[in-house]
Protein backbone atom coordinates (compact mmCIF):
# COMPACT_ATOMS: atom_id res chain seq x y z
CA UNK A 1 0.00 0.00 0.00
CA UNK A 2 1.47 3.63 -1.05
CA UNK A 3 1.11 6.06 1.73
CA UNK A 4 1.81 8.88 -0.31
CA UNK A 5 -0.09 8.74 -3.32
CA UNK A 6 -3.09 7.48 -3.77
CA UNK A 7 -3.97 8.42 -7.43
CA UNK A 8 -1.68 7.20 -9.94
CA UNK A 9 -1.57 8.69 -13.14
CA UNK A 10 -3.56 11.60 -12.23
CA UNK A 11 -5.04 12.67 -15.30
CA UNK A 12 -5.35 16.37 -15.94
CA UNK A 13 -8.11 17.68 -14.49
CA UNK A 14 -9.08 21.00 -14.07
CA UNK A 15 -9.16 22.36 -10.90
CA UNK A 16 -13.09 21.34 -9.21
CA UNK A 17 -13.56 25.16 -7.81
CA UNK A 18 -13.25 26.10 -11.54
CA UNK A 19 -15.22 23.24 -12.97
CA UNK A 20 -18.09 24.67 -10.89
CA UNK A 21 -17.67 28.55 -11.64
CA UNK A 22 -17.58 27.44 -14.97
CA UNK A 23 -20.69 25.17 -14.42
CA UNK A 24 -22.66 27.54 -12.58
CA UNK A 25 -22.24 30.26 -15.26
CA UNK A 26 -23.01 27.94 -18.02
CA UNK A 27 -26.69 27.00 -15.68
CA UNK A 28 -26.84 30.93 -15.81
CA UNK A 29 -26.13 31.63 -19.11
CA UNK A 30 -28.36 28.64 -20.16
CA UNK A 31 -31.73 30.08 -18.14
CA UNK A 32 -30.89 33.57 -19.39
CA UNK A 33 -30.84 32.67 -23.09
CA UNK A 34 -34.04 29.91 -22.88
CA UNK A 35 -35.44 30.58 -19.88
CA UNK A 36 -34.84 26.40 -18.70
CA UNK A 37 -31.94 24.76 -16.97
CA UNK A 38 -29.75 21.76 -18.17
CA UNK A 39 -30.67 18.25 -18.01
CA UNK A 40 -30.14 14.98 -19.16
CA UNK A 41 -32.70 12.08 -18.57
CA UNK A 42 -34.87 13.61 -20.56
CA UNK A 43 -33.32 12.83 -23.74
CA UNK A 44 -32.89 9.01 -23.28
CA UNK A 45 -36.75 9.37 -22.55
CA UNK A 46 -37.20 10.91 -25.77
CA UNK A 47 -35.29 7.87 -27.06
CA UNK A 48 -37.61 5.00 -25.58
CA UNK A 49 -40.75 7.17 -26.92
CA UNK A 50 -39.40 7.21 -30.35
CA UNK A 51 -38.05 3.46 -30.61
CA UNK A 52 -41.71 2.36 -29.06
CA UNK A 53 -43.45 4.61 -31.44
CA UNK A 54 -41.53 3.72 -34.05
CA UNK A 55 -42.16 -0.37 -32.89
CA UNK A 56 -46.00 -0.25 -31.73
CA UNK A 57 -47.59 3.17 -32.44
CA UNK A 58 -51.06 2.56 -31.02
CA UNK A 59 -49.77 1.02 -28.45
CA UNK A 60 -47.24 4.36 -27.58
CA UNK A 61 -50.21 6.68 -28.10
CA UNK A 62 -52.55 4.58 -25.81
CA UNK A 63 -49.89 4.41 -23.09
CA UNK A 64 -50.60 7.07 -20.77
CA UNK A 65 -47.15 8.41 -19.84
CA UNK A 66 -45.67 7.95 -23.63
CA UNK A 67 -48.35 9.58 -25.25
CA UNK A 68 -48.15 12.54 -23.68
CA UNK A 69 -44.68 12.53 -25.59
CA UNK A 70 -46.19 11.52 -28.90
CA UNK A 71 -47.08 14.62 -31.21
CA UNK A 72 -47.98 14.31 -35.06
CA UNK A 73 -45.72 16.83 -36.39
CA UNK A 74 -42.76 16.19 -35.12
CA UNK A 75 -40.24 13.21 -33.99
CA UNK A 76 -40.08 12.75 -29.87
CA UNK A 77 -36.64 13.11 -30.97
CA UNK A 78 -36.49 16.66 -31.99
CA UNK A 79 -36.70 18.29 -28.61
CA UNK A 80 -34.38 20.45 -27.04
CA UNK A 81 -33.08 18.13 -24.80
CA UNK A 82 -31.72 15.57 -27.26
CA UNK A 83 -29.46 17.81 -29.09
CA UNK A 84 -28.47 19.22 -25.85
CA UNK A 85 -27.32 15.86 -24.84
CA UNK A 86 -25.81 15.17 -28.34
CA UNK A 87 -24.23 18.42 -27.39
CA UNK A 88 -22.77 16.64 -24.18
CA UNK A 89 -21.52 13.72 -26.08
CA UNK A 90 -19.40 16.25 -28.13
CA UNK A 91 -18.09 18.17 -25.43
CA UNK A 92 -17.40 15.36 -23.49
CA UNK A 93 -14.89 13.84 -26.70
CA UNK A 94 -13.41 17.23 -27.40
CA UNK A 95 -12.24 17.39 -23.68
CA UNK A 96 -11.32 13.97 -23.61
CA UNK A 97 -9.33 14.53 -26.72
CA UNK A 98 -7.55 17.79 -25.67
CA UNK A 99 -6.74 15.97 -22.34
CA UNK A 100 -5.43 13.03 -23.64
CA UNK A 101 -8.28 10.54 -22.21
CA UNK A 102 -9.91 9.26 -25.30
CA UNK A 103 -7.77 6.09 -25.21
CA UNK A 104 -9.11 2.33 -25.89
CA UNK A 105 -12.70 1.27 -24.22
CA UNK A 106 -12.13 1.02 -20.78
CA UNK A 107 -13.96 -0.26 -17.64
CA UNK A 108 -13.96 2.13 -14.02
CA UNK A 109 -14.31 -0.54 -11.21
CA UNK A 110 -13.46 -0.63 -7.17
CA UNK A 111 -10.80 -2.94 -6.55
CA UNK A 112 -12.80 -6.06 -5.00
CA UNK A 113 -15.26 -6.56 -8.27
CA UNK A 114 -14.72 -7.61 -11.44
CA UNK A 115 -15.34 -5.64 -15.19
CA UNK A 116 -18.31 -8.24 -15.77
CA UNK A 117 -19.87 -7.49 -11.68
CA UNK A 118 -19.10 -3.54 -12.94
CA UNK A 119 -21.45 -3.82 -15.76
CA UNK A 120 -24.23 -5.75 -13.92
CA UNK A 121 -24.46 -2.88 -11.52
CA UNK A 122 -24.30 -0.30 -13.88
CA UNK A 123 -26.60 -1.45 -15.71
CA UNK A 124 -28.55 -2.03 -12.73
CA UNK A 125 -27.54 1.23 -11.34
CA UNK A 126 -29.21 2.92 -14.62
CA UNK A 127 -32.17 1.35 -14.59
CA UNK A 128 -33.22 2.41 -11.01
CA UNK A 129 -31.64 5.86 -12.29
CA UNK A 130 -34.46 6.20 -14.98
CA UNK A 131 -36.92 5.17 -13.01
CA UNK A 132 -35.90 7.87 -10.19
CA UNK A 133 -35.25 10.24 -12.79
CA UNK A 134 -38.80 10.23 -13.85
CA UNK A 135 -40.73 10.51 -10.72
CA UNK A 136 -37.96 13.07 -10.29
CA UNK A 137 -39.13 14.81 -12.38
CA UNK A 138 -35.48 15.34 -14.16
CA UNK A 139 -31.92 13.56 -12.65
CA UNK A 140 -29.43 15.77 -11.00
CA UNK A 141 -28.83 18.08 -14.30
CA UNK A 142 -32.30 19.03 -14.45
CA UNK A 143 -33.44 18.62 -11.26
CA UNK A 144 -31.18 18.83 -8.62
CA UNK A 145 -28.75 21.45 -10.11
CA UNK A 146 -30.87 23.32 -12.59
CA UNK A 147 -33.87 23.07 -9.81
CA UNK A 148 -32.14 24.04 -6.95
CA UNK A 149 -30.05 27.18 -9.06
CA UNK A 150 -33.48 28.58 -9.80
CA UNK A 151 -34.63 28.25 -6.08
CA UNK A 152 -37.19 25.40 -7.08
CA UNK A 153 -38.47 23.46 -3.61
CA UNK A 154 -38.65 20.62 -5.90
CA UNK A 155 -34.98 20.64 -6.98
CA UNK A 156 -34.20 21.17 -3.33
CA UNK A 157 -35.57 17.95 -2.20
CA UNK A 158 -34.47 15.86 -5.45
CA UNK A 159 -31.04 16.78 -4.01
CA UNK A 160 -31.27 15.67 -1.01
CA UNK A 161 -32.63 13.19 -1.53
CA UNK A 162 -30.33 11.83 -4.08
CA UNK A 163 -27.19 12.85 -1.77
CA UNK A 164 -28.72 11.86 1.66
CA UNK A 165 -29.70 8.15 0.62
CA UNK A 166 -26.49 7.76 -0.86
CA UNK A 167 -24.85 8.64 2.46
CA UNK A 168 -27.37 6.54 3.98
CA UNK A 169 -26.79 3.26 1.85
CA UNK A 170 -23.26 3.77 0.55
CA UNK A 171 -21.66 1.71 3.41
CA UNK A 172 -24.15 -1.75 2.18
CA UNK A 173 -22.55 -1.30 -1.17
CA UNK A 174 -18.55 -0.43 -0.36
CA UNK A 175 -17.12 -3.74 -1.51
CA UNK A 176 -18.13 -2.04 -4.88
CA UNK A 177 -15.99 1.00 -4.66
CA UNK A 178 -13.12 0.43 -1.98
CA UNK B 1 -33.95 41.75 -20.96
CA UNK B 2 -34.11 37.68 -20.71
CA UNK B 3 -34.79 35.28 -20.91
CA UNK B 4 -33.63 35.91 -24.44
CA UNK B 5 -35.48 32.86 -26.36
CA UNK B 6 -39.22 33.30 -24.49
CA UNK B 7 -38.95 36.98 -25.06
CA UNK B 8 -38.38 36.47 -28.60
CA UNK B 9 -35.04 38.16 -28.44
CA UNK B 10 -33.59 34.97 -30.50
CA UNK B 11 -35.43 33.44 -32.67
CA UNK B 12 -36.96 30.19 -31.80
CA UNK B 13 -35.43 29.22 -35.18
CA UNK B 14 -31.65 29.08 -32.97
CA UNK B 15 -33.00 26.92 -30.50
CA UNK B 16 -31.14 23.51 -31.14
CA UNK B 17 -27.77 25.40 -32.61
CA UNK B 18 -27.97 26.97 -29.15
CA UNK B 19 -28.97 23.14 -27.62
CA UNK B 20 -25.78 22.11 -29.12
CA UNK B 21 -23.53 25.06 -27.88
CA UNK B 22 -24.66 24.71 -24.35
CA UNK B 23 -24.34 20.80 -24.63
CA UNK B 24 -21.15 21.11 -25.67
CA UNK B 25 -19.70 23.59 -22.85
CA UNK B 26 -21.93 21.47 -20.61
CA UNK B 27 -20.19 17.74 -21.68
CA UNK B 28 -16.76 19.44 -21.78
CA UNK B 29 -16.57 21.04 -18.28
CA UNK B 30 -18.21 17.47 -16.92
CA UNK B 31 -15.59 15.48 -18.50
CA UNK B 32 -12.69 18.41 -17.59
CA UNK B 33 -13.64 17.50 -14.28
CA UNK B 34 -13.23 13.88 -14.05
CA UNK B 35 -17.10 13.56 -13.90
CA UNK B 36 -16.24 10.90 -17.02
CA UNK B 37 -15.12 8.59 -14.26
CA UNK B 38 -17.44 6.50 -11.90
CA UNK B 39 -15.10 5.90 -9.50
CA UNK B 40 -14.08 9.76 -9.14
CA UNK B 41 -18.14 10.37 -8.98
CA UNK B 42 -18.45 7.70 -6.19
CA UNK B 43 -15.72 9.05 -4.23
CA UNK B 44 -17.78 11.43 -2.63
CA UNK B 45 -20.02 8.84 -0.74
CA UNK B 46 -16.59 7.26 0.71
CA UNK B 47 -14.88 10.62 1.38
CA UNK B 48 -11.87 9.89 -0.83
CA UNK B 49 -12.87 12.11 -3.56
CA UNK B 50 -14.73 15.06 -3.36
CA UNK B 51 -14.82 16.30 -6.83
CA UNK B 52 -18.51 16.29 -6.89
CA UNK B 53 -19.36 18.15 -4.36
CA UNK B 54 -16.94 20.80 -4.92
CA UNK B 55 -17.94 21.43 -8.67
CA UNK B 56 -22.25 21.18 -7.74
CA UNK B 57 -21.68 23.35 -5.19
CA UNK B 58 -19.57 25.92 -6.36
CA UNK B 59 -21.82 25.64 -9.46
CA UNK B 60 -24.81 26.29 -7.42
CA UNK B 61 -23.72 29.10 -5.68
CA UNK B 62 -22.54 30.71 -8.87
CA UNK B 63 -25.83 29.93 -10.41
CA UNK B 64 -27.99 31.39 -7.58
CA UNK B 65 -26.59 34.20 -6.95
CA UNK B 66 -26.02 35.09 -10.58
CA UNK B 67 -29.61 34.67 -11.07
CA UNK B 68 -29.82 37.11 -7.87
CA UNK B 69 -28.21 39.52 -9.55
CA UNK B 70 -29.54 39.36 -12.78
CA UNK B 71 -32.75 39.52 -11.63
CA UNK B 72 -31.60 42.90 -9.28
CA UNK B 73 -30.32 44.62 -12.27
CA UNK B 74 -33.47 43.82 -14.58
CA UNK B 75 -30.83 41.70 -17.10
CA UNK B 76 -33.67 38.59 -16.11
CA UNK B 77 -37.59 38.52 -15.44
CA UNK B 78 -38.09 35.41 -13.15
CA UNK B 79 -41.52 35.29 -13.61
CA UNK B 80 -40.86 33.90 -17.43
CA UNK B 81 -37.91 31.37 -16.52
CA UNK B 82 -39.06 27.40 -15.78
CA UNK B 83 -39.72 26.19 -11.86
CA UNK B 84 -39.56 22.66 -11.62
CA UNK B 85 -42.87 21.53 -10.39
CA UNK B 86 -43.10 19.91 -7.05
CA UNK B 87 -44.83 16.72 -6.47
CA UNK B 88 -43.92 16.52 -2.83
CA UNK B 89 -43.62 12.39 -2.07
CA UNK B 90 -42.97 11.14 -5.88
CA UNK B 91 -39.64 13.29 -5.79
CA UNK B 92 -38.83 11.59 -2.90
CA UNK B 93 -39.20 8.32 -3.78
CA UNK B 94 -37.50 9.49 -7.01
CA UNK B 95 -34.61 10.91 -4.97
CA UNK B 96 -34.10 7.71 -3.32
CA UNK B 97 -34.46 5.71 -6.38
CA UNK B 98 -31.57 7.90 -7.67
CA UNK B 99 -29.56 8.23 -4.82
CA UNK B 100 -29.63 3.57 -5.33
CA UNK B 101 -29.24 4.35 -9.04
CA UNK B 102 -25.85 6.57 -8.30
CA UNK B 103 -23.96 4.30 -5.49
CA UNK B 104 -24.79 0.91 -7.99
CA UNK B 105 -24.55 2.45 -10.58
CA UNK B 106 -21.54 4.94 -10.32
CA UNK B 107 -23.03 7.54 -12.63
CA UNK B 108 -25.63 9.95 -13.18
CA UNK B 109 -27.56 10.24 -17.22
CA UNK B 110 -25.05 13.33 -18.04
CA UNK B 111 -21.91 12.15 -16.43
CA UNK B 112 -22.66 8.80 -18.04
CA UNK B 113 -23.24 10.26 -21.51
CA UNK B 114 -19.45 12.07 -21.05
CA UNK B 115 -17.87 8.55 -19.57
CA UNK B 116 -19.36 6.92 -22.94
CA UNK B 117 -17.61 9.83 -24.74
CA UNK B 118 -14.29 9.11 -23.51
CA UNK B 119 -14.90 5.25 -24.22
CA UNK B 120 -15.69 3.80 -20.44
CA UNK B 121 -17.81 0.67 -21.11
CA UNK B 122 -19.53 1.19 -17.26
CA UNK B 123 -21.16 4.42 -18.95
CA UNK B 124 -22.33 2.59 -21.91
CA UNK B 125 -24.13 -0.17 -19.81
CA UNK B 126 -25.22 2.49 -17.34
CA UNK B 127 -27.30 4.06 -20.40
CA UNK B 128 -28.53 0.97 -21.65
CA UNK B 129 -30.00 0.68 -18.17
CA UNK B 130 -31.53 4.44 -18.13
CA UNK B 131 -32.80 3.23 -21.24
CA UNK B 132 -34.41 0.31 -19.82
CA UNK B 133 -35.57 1.65 -16.64
CA UNK B 134 -37.09 4.75 -18.84
CA UNK B 135 -38.93 2.05 -20.42
CA UNK B 136 -40.09 -0.09 -17.85
CA UNK B 137 -41.67 2.83 -16.17
CA UNK B 138 -43.50 3.62 -19.17
CA UNK B 139 -44.92 0.02 -18.76
CA UNK B 140 -46.05 0.03 -15.62
CA UNK B 141 -47.07 4.10 -15.10
CA UNK B 142 -50.99 2.91 -15.47
CA UNK B 143 -50.10 0.52 -11.95
CA UNK B 144 -48.92 4.05 -10.30
CA UNK B 145 -49.99 7.10 -11.97
CA UNK B 146 -52.11 8.31 -8.86
CA UNK B 147 -49.21 8.46 -6.78
CA UNK B 148 -47.06 9.78 -9.47
CA UNK B 149 -49.04 13.23 -9.61
CA UNK B 150 -49.89 13.01 -6.03
CA UNK B 151 -48.67 16.02 -3.30
CA UNK B 152 -48.37 18.35 -6.42
CA UNK B 153 -47.67 21.94 -5.29
CA UNK B 154 -47.23 23.63 -8.09
CA UNK B 155 -43.93 25.77 -9.52
CA UNK B 156 -42.95 26.79 -6.01
CA UNK B 157 -39.71 28.32 -4.87
CA UNK B 158 -38.52 27.93 -1.85
CA UNK B 159 -39.38 32.02 -1.23
CA UNK B 160 -43.31 31.09 -2.27
CA UNK B 161 -43.09 28.36 0.30
CA UNK B 162 -41.54 29.92 3.59
CA UNK B 163 -41.63 33.75 2.31
CA UNK B 164 -38.36 34.07 2.89
CA UNK B 165 -36.59 35.94 0.40
CA UNK B 166 -34.01 34.11 -2.36
CA UNK B 167 -31.09 35.69 -1.38
CA UNK B 168 -31.13 34.25 2.06
CA UNK B 169 -31.00 31.29 0.72
CA UNK B 170 -28.07 31.93 -1.57
CA UNK B 171 -26.50 33.00 1.33
CA UNK B 172 -27.24 30.10 3.62
CA UNK B 173 -26.34 28.07 0.51
CA UNK B 174 -23.00 29.57 0.23
CA UNK B 175 -21.98 29.71 4.13
CA UNK B 176 -22.58 26.32 4.16
CA UNK B 177 -20.98 24.67 0.76
CA UNK B 178 -18.00 26.88 2.21
CA UNK B 179 -17.64 25.04 4.88
CA UNK B 180 -18.23 21.67 3.50
CA UNK B 181 -15.56 22.80 1.30
CA UNK B 182 -13.20 23.09 4.39
CA UNK B 183 -14.43 19.65 6.27
CA UNK B 184 -14.25 17.69 3.26
CA UNK B 185 -10.52 18.75 2.54
CA UNK B 186 -9.40 16.90 5.80
CA UNK B 187 -12.09 14.09 5.25
CA UNK B 188 -9.92 13.69 2.10
CA UNK B 189 -6.74 13.67 2.94
CA UNK B 190 -6.96 11.06 6.31
CA UNK B 191 -8.82 8.88 3.46
CA UNK B 192 -6.85 9.03 0.85
CA UNK B 193 -4.00 7.62 3.37
CA UNK B 194 -5.56 4.44 4.36
CA UNK B 195 -6.54 3.67 0.44
CA UNK B 196 -5.50 1.83 -2.64
CA UNK B 197 -4.37 3.37 -5.28
CA UNK B 198 -6.74 4.11 -8.05
CA UNK B 199 -5.99 4.20 -12.02
CA UNK B 200 -8.00 5.66 -14.95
Amino acid sequence: MNMNNTIIDQPKYINPYLGGVLLGLLILATVYITGRGLGASGSIKSAVVTTSNTIAPEATKANSYMGKFVSDDHSPMYTWLVFESLGVLLGGLLSGIIFGRTKKFRTDHGPKITSKRRWIYATIGGALFGIGSQFGRGCTSGAALSGTATFALGGVIVMFAIFGTGYVISYFFRKMWI
Amino acid sequence: MGPLIPNGIIGGGWDFVIAILIGVAFGFILEASGFSSSRNLAGVFYGYNFVVLRVFFTALIVAMVGIIYFDFLGWLDLSKIFILPTFLTPMIVGGVIMGFGFIIGGYCPGTSFTGIAIGKLDAVFFTVGLYLGIFAFSLAYPLFEGFFTSGALGNVTLTDVTGIPAHWFALAFTVVALAAFWGTMFIEKRVRKNMKQYKF
